[in-house]
């Protein structure tokens, strides 16, 4: 395997707390270290003007295959995580069957395999076809090497099995990942419970619909010593339930996505489903909060929540259309946006919720650049400007709200277990 | 006989808005410019004057994706009274059930040559997607939860026939806020126009954050009625029953049904608005509803005349857009 010399780049490693120019050198699919710029290699690649990072790991993401190919596939969601600057991502196990079986996350990683894009690391469904009945066979699923347990978009609604899914996952050292949303809530629900649903029309999700899950879901890690992570928080309340739990030394982790960070619920005037999410966009109040709850450590990363519809999945009617956005192609800018562009983080800060973070949730050794862990590597690009355009995305599915408009920064060049895989075009 | 010229007068000037998707968008001008006009139907109505030509040779159709037999009707009729030639359409539920989009639908019917589009949908922003993919002329007759502003033009209308104003007005709207795409038209329409309105329901069946919107909420009836000069009682769904809003019907009609004991609680001269179908003995018992402060059957008359105004203000901004001579 040949040898990559990085020139010139800025550095920026947190699991190092390192943040300074440099070169860094790859043999063998494997990081050297740090070292002058004179050092000989079978490539170099001038980094001057980006940053080199750890490659981005994306805790949770939706790849529909097998059952949704129309959606995605292992293929083309992998190269969108590429593009995106994703090294690692979570797959999550909402596809038709439901990876709830130990041959179906084996499926999954040979897809991966075959797409030679990403690493890509199964995550088991919790209970048997997501339907929040009964556990599915989680110790089967570590064998066939799933990482983090979670039904994906369905809550767990039952208490009972939400405490035993923590207390089985105990055995396994792996963490259950749930989307705190109460049923009865939500239920028809289309946007943020607040003045623009009343004004538009739509039956609102009150913040409370998550908060309450939230406090249940702390109260079972306390009970059972497992370790809960909530997907995707979003509110106010949210935050300050889960700052409380941590200083008390419950086990749990958060996840926030770009776009809860960025947009509101007034977005929504148009009645455009690809503002349509769940959990639903809400007030600059709740952006605020989850701000902080970021730079002091109760939000542990930052998520893309890549979810594609085709296009006719996203239907012109807002009440037909289904919830969620692609988001890999679009972590990066959109972070930029709302969170460095206005000085809320560090870059340092800022890439550590996008590898360290993700990384201790899922137990990976990733997200380091430190000498000798596996070469994976996102070159980032800060400054481009560019529109996006639908013929720049790598997902089969194009439901996003950013889709025409101009955004800031971009993975230049990415490189997974010592090999490029991705260089940006122009 | 033709008397074209005499509708088509002053009153119009100013108009020049393509759609008619809410009353959120239209500005205080606007909406006077659509009584007005509807002023003007009523007194050729009255003079006998009540088929007019401005339409003849368009065609207006009538898209109802959600079950209405009033609302249908009424702009049936509206668009024969002034000629156009009229198609209709009902699908019930989602459009979806055919497999067929509902813009692709919409935009099918259109391609027949249609130039006003009145349509009904489930789904709140139904009317205005058209707007962005049709070339038509679109004209809301109620989409979800969100609109329905030719109802609120002809409660607005038939306050204002009665009052001789709306400003200084308090209009009270009671029932399901909530689910009411009524109520939403009407707060619109009726702050614009200078009242004061007050929204009365249980706190279940009130939008939160409903008060940023200006309008004052109440949950007692019985507080509200005696400064209030109109009362607009909201059709009750049954089925809200069942989704735990409130406990029962009979309880729901002792709280905040109109009876004959509580038109004595009310000012002498108030007025009683209801956008139907009435449930009698619910919002209201038959004798208030047949009895003198109820207007609920000159509303209906009156819905035809505004929605003869909407379509023919629509025909003039198509006209002038064209350029040729309305």
């Amino acid at each position: 395997m040949k040898s990559i010399l990085i020139k010139n780049g800025r550095i920026i490693d947190p699991s190092q707390d390192l943040d300074q120019p440099g070169n860094l050198l790859i043999e063998n699919g494997k990081i050297t270290g740090l070292c002058e710029a004179t050092v000989t290699a079978d490539e170099i690649i001038d980094a001057t003007g980006l940053i080199v990072s750890p490659g981005f790991i994306d805790l949770h993401v939706s790849l529909c295959e097998p059952g949704f190919e129309e959606d995605e596939t292992i293929e083309s969601g992998t190269a969108a995580a590429l593009a995106g600057g994703v090294t690692s991502l979570g797959c999550l196990p909402n596809t038709s069957p439901v990876v709830d079986d130990r041959s179906s996350a084996e499926f999954i990683l040979l897809q991966a395999e075959r797409a030679a894009n990403c690493h890509v690391y199964p995550l088991g469904a919790i209970t048997k076809n997501q339907e929040g009945k009964e556990l599915a066979e989680i110790g089967q699923l570590v064998a066939g090497k799933a990482v983090g347990f979670t039904d994906a978009d369905r809550p767990i609604d039952n208490a009972q099995i939400m405490r035993c899914a923590l207390e089985y996952t105990r055995m396994f050292d792996r963490p259950i990942l749930n989307r705190p949303q109460v049923a009865e809530l939500t239920d028809k629900g289309q946007m943020h419970e607040g003045f623009h649903s009343t004004v538009l029309g739509l039956k609102g999700i009150p913040a409370a619909a998550e908060e309450i899950m939230v406090n249940r879901d702390i109260a079972l890690a306390e009970l059972t010593q497992g370790r809960i992570h909530l997907m995707c928080i979003s509110t106010q309340n949210s935050v300050s339930q889960i700052r409380r739990a941590k200083a008390t030394g419950i086990h749990v982790t958060a996840d926030v996505t770009p776009l809860h960070l960025t947009l509101t619920d007034q977005m929504l005037e148009n009645y455009d489903p690809n503002f349509k999410v769940l959990p639903p966009l809400r007030t600059q109040e709740h952006i605020d909060a989850l701000i902080v709850g970021l730079k002091d450590g109760t939000i542990d990363a930052i998520c893309s929540d890549h979810t594609p519809h085709a296009a006719e999945k996203k239907t012109d009617e807002i009440l037909g259309a289904d919830f969620g956005i692609i988001g890999l192609e679009t972590l990066l800018p959109v972070c930029l946006q709302s969170l460095i562009t206005p000085g809320h983080l560090s870059w340092l800060e800022l890439i550590s919720k996008l590898t360290v973070g993700p990384a201790q949730i899922l137990g990976l050794e990733k997200g380091t650049l430190a000498e000798g862990a596996d070469a994976d590597i996102t070159l980032i690009n800060p400054d481009i400007r560019y529109i996006l355009e639908p013929t720049m995305l790598k997902s089969s599915s194009h439901n996003t709200p950013f889709l025409g408009k101009e955004l800031q920064g971009r993975a230049e060049v990415v490189i997974v277990s010592g090999e490029i895989r991705f260089r940006a075009e122009n | 006989m033709n008397i074209d010229h005499e509708y088509r007068t002053d009153i119009s000037s100013g108009w020049n808005r393509k759609h008619i998707l809410g009353l959120q968008d239209l500005s205080r001008d606007e909406l006077n410019i659509i009584l007005n006009q509807a002023s003007e139907f009523k007194r050729l109505a009255a003079i006998g004057e009540t088929k007019l030509t401005p339409l003849a040779g368009t065609v207006v159709a009538n898209l109802f994706f959600e079950p209405s037999t009033r609302t249908r009707i009424s702009f049936g009729l509206a668009a024969k009274r002034l000629s156009a030639d009229t198609v209709d359409f009902s699908a019930s539920g989602s459009s979806l059930s055919k497999g067929e989009s509902f813009v692709d639908t919409a935009k099918t019917i259109e391609a027949m040559g249609v130039s006003y589009v009145v349509v009904r949908h489930k789904t709140p922003g139904a009317p205005q997607l058209l707007a962005q993919h049709l070339d038509a002329n679109i004209l809301n007759a109620g989409d979800g939860t969100h609109e329905h502003p030719t109802q609120a033009l002809l409660d607005i209308f038939t306050i204002r026939e009665h009052f001789g104003k709306i400003e200084g007005l308090t209009v009270t709207l009671v029932g399901d806020i909530l689910h009411s795409r009524v109520a939403r038209s009407n707060i619109w329409g009726l702050k614009k126009l200078g009242a004061h309105v007050i929204v009365c329901g249980p706190t279940t069946l009130i939008p939160s954050e409903i008060s940023k919107l200006g309008v004052e909420v109440s949950s007692n009836l019985d507080d509200v009625l005696p400064r209030t000069d109109c009362l607009n009682l909201l059709r009750i769904q049954f089925e809200r029953q069942r989704g735990h809003y409130f406990p029962s019907i009979r309880e729901y009609a002792h709280l905040f049904g109109m009876n004959k004991q509580r038109i004595n609680k009310a000012k002498e001269n108030v007025l009683i608005l209801a956008p139907g179908p009435i449930n009698r003995g619910v919002e209201i018992t038959p004798d208030v509803a047949d009895g003198p402060h109820s207007i609920i059957l000159g509303q209906v008359s009156n819905g035809l005349i505004i929605r003869m105004a909407c379509l023919y203000l629509l025909h003039l901004q198509r006209t002038a857009s064209l350029g040729t001579p309305g």
